[in-house]
């Protein structure tokens, strides 16, 4: 058994995924390597080089892998792990893995397995349909396993005191298919809603685009969190769509969670319901979001938050 | 130079999404008895999305085929599709048990090459299996271009410019046709079939083939050993007031 784990990087430091994705790799139970792709490569190998249980770092610096471009990153993917006759393919579920690996896994002939939240052994994993409605237990039984993690499942691999060799990764030069023309990334001040400690999530509940921000944003600051928001809120214009929380959203697992005038549609409890606390606003004492709350409280919230901000600010 | 689209749109038969699925007594799978079925959600946004091409550019599309992988009962997504306005369509019988996305993937690029389709238009994931694998897979099968989770897209000659939902914004790509490309939510609303056009799609085309006609084999790589519900929480409180409201989150030791 030997893994190899893709991992996911930007502004020349690894995203937390790929740290959780080490982490998964390490549970496996095999030899660890990672691989970097793209001309940043070198700086991030660095970083990963001392990550715990790495034993060794593959570099493809060639600039053809920059912006992470599907077709030529799979085309490496397949390459270094034929090259390096590995039993196990570890990409964070992030939109980089998800548009990446399963390209890599066609290629390899292989039905990856993706989304795991749970090793159970070297070829069997457990991970959520329909929305996290129910979890599925599968053995696969490729040569190859190809998986993509869950960063909330695992807890990030830590950067110790690790010094894994770095080598060049076999690059078969891939031509590239498409281009990359602009990107716009959402700036916050807060912390980030995939990997924050504590997430504030507003609903329909907030009326408009105004009160979600007079509402929402203090009531963040005051709590430390990141501001999320449900579907409704991001199809009624409310919040950007980089907000939403749910199964066609980010999937988060912070220590606290808070909905603000979010009913609890199964499609959001998708995306929140593994958080470790959830405390929920709602003025309907019925809202199926009470059904998973832990703390729950019945009123309106335009009065009951500005009070909260104020209280714990 | 510019080349007329011929647009391939698979479409998958699922579990309804406003229905809350439950798993099974023998956690084999989830209860399908009774249970409404409809067409998965991001495959009617590819839908949409092929039938807006047609409608908002002159002689650019050349035809529409949809293409459907499962049970004899999936007829009804493809008619459902014809119905909006798609024109051909093909059902690759498979029988009733679920097939793995590689398989799905194969059996559609068979039919890419019978179709000589040039662009396929497909959901980012059915909200069953939750995979999120067939159109990277098809796009790696073909050797072509593929741009997942589009919230716009724009054809230029033979060239595709794809707006693309990332975590925590948007990426614009393009690349040139051939190319595959998959739908996000954002993309568009999907419109309703009216009756006159439910009735004329009874008499649109709907061939059945097999995968075995195709000469794809569509064995499980992997075997599912168990469907279980996710562990329930633990029953909350309720509090009236603020003050209590942050007491109790501070005795859970979150705040």
């Amino acid at each position: 058994l030997s893994t190899l784990t893709l991992i996911e990087h930007g502004n020349g430091a690894a995203l937390p995924g790929s740290l959780s994705a080490l982490a998964a790799a390490k549970q496996l139970g095999g030899p660890v390597t990672a691989l970097i792709a793209g001309s940043e490569g070198s700086q991030v190998a660095q970083q990963i080089a001392k990550v715990d249980g790495v034993e060794k770092v593959l570099v493809a610096g060639n600039e053809v892998y920059n912006h992470s471009m599907p077709e030529t990153t799979s085309a490496l993917l397949v390459d270094v792990v034929k090259a390096g006759n590995f039993t196990h393919v570890v990409a964070p579920s992030s939109a980089f893995g998800r548009a990446v690996v399963p390209r890599a896994a066609a290629l390899l002939d292989v039905q990856p397995v993706t989304d795991v939240i749970k090793i159970e052994g070297e070829d069997t994993f457990v991970r959520p349909i329909f929305a996290g409605n129910a979890l599925s237990t599968v053995k696969s039984t490729d040569a190859i396993k190809v998986l993509t993690v869950r960063g909330t499942a695992f807890d990030a691999a830590t950067e110790g005191s690790g010094s894994a060799a770095v080598e060049d990764a076999v690059d078969p030069k891939p031509a590239p298919q498409s281009e990359w023309v602009s990107e716009q990334i959402v700036k916050s001040e807060r912390p980030d809603l995939g990997t924050a400690d504590r997430v504030v999530s507003g609903g329909r509940g907030l009326k408009s685009k105004e009160q979600f921000e007079a509402v929402m944003y203090p009531f963040a600051d005051a709590v430390g969190a990141a501001v999320g928001a449900s579907r409704a809120a991001v199809d009624s214009g409310f919040a950007d769509n980089s907000l939403q929380v749910g199964q066609t959203g980010k999937v988060v697992a912070p220590e606290l969670y808070v909905a603000v005038g979010i009913s609890g549609a199964i499609q959001h409890l998708a995306g929140m319901k593994d958080s470790k606390v959830i405390a929920a606003i709602n003025k309907d004492a019925d809202a199926p979001i009470f059904h998973v709350a832990d703390v729950g409280l019945v009123a309106d919230l335009f009065e009951a938050v500005p009070e909260l901000t104020n209280k714990l600010k | 130079m510019s080349t007329k689209l011929r647009i391939m749109v698979p479409v998958k038969r699922v579990v309804d999404a406003a229905i809350r699925p439950r798993v099974n007594k023998a956690q084999t799978g989830i209860e399908t008895q009774g249970v409404k079925y409809s067409i998965n959600p991001f495959c009617d946004i590819a839908v949409e999305e092929a039938l807006r091409l047609r409608e908002g550019n002159k002689d650019l599309v050349e035809s529409i085929h949809a293409v459907s992988v499962g049970g004899k009962k999936s007829q009804e997504v493809l008619r459902t599709a014809l119905a909006k306005g798609v024109d051909t369509s093909t059902l690759v019988d498979v029988g009733e048990k679920e097939v793995e996305t590689l398989s799905v993937a194969k059996v559609l690029a068979k039919l890419v090459e019978q179709q000589k389709s040039n662009f396929v238009l497909l959901g980012k994931q059915a909200i069953d299996s939750d995979a999120n694998h067939t159109g990277q897979m098809l796009a790696g099968l073909l050797g072509w271009p593929q741009a997942t989770n589009a919230a716009k897209i724009e054809i230029s000659g033979d060239e595709v410019t794809v707006t693309r939902e990332i975590d925590g914004g948007e990426e614009v790509v393009k690349a040139k046709l051939p190319m595959i490309v998959t739908t996000d939510l954002r993309l568009n609303e999907p419109r309703y079939a009216s009756l006159p056009n439910i009735m004329k799609a009874k008499k649109k085309p709907l061939d059945t083939v097999t995968a075995d006609s195709l000469g794809v084999d569509i064995t499980p790589r992997v075997e599912i050993l168990k469907v279980a519900e996710p562990p329930a929480r633990g029953a909350g409180v309720t509090v009236e007031t603020t003050d209590d409201f942050i007491a109790k989150i501070k005795e859970k030791g979150a705040l």
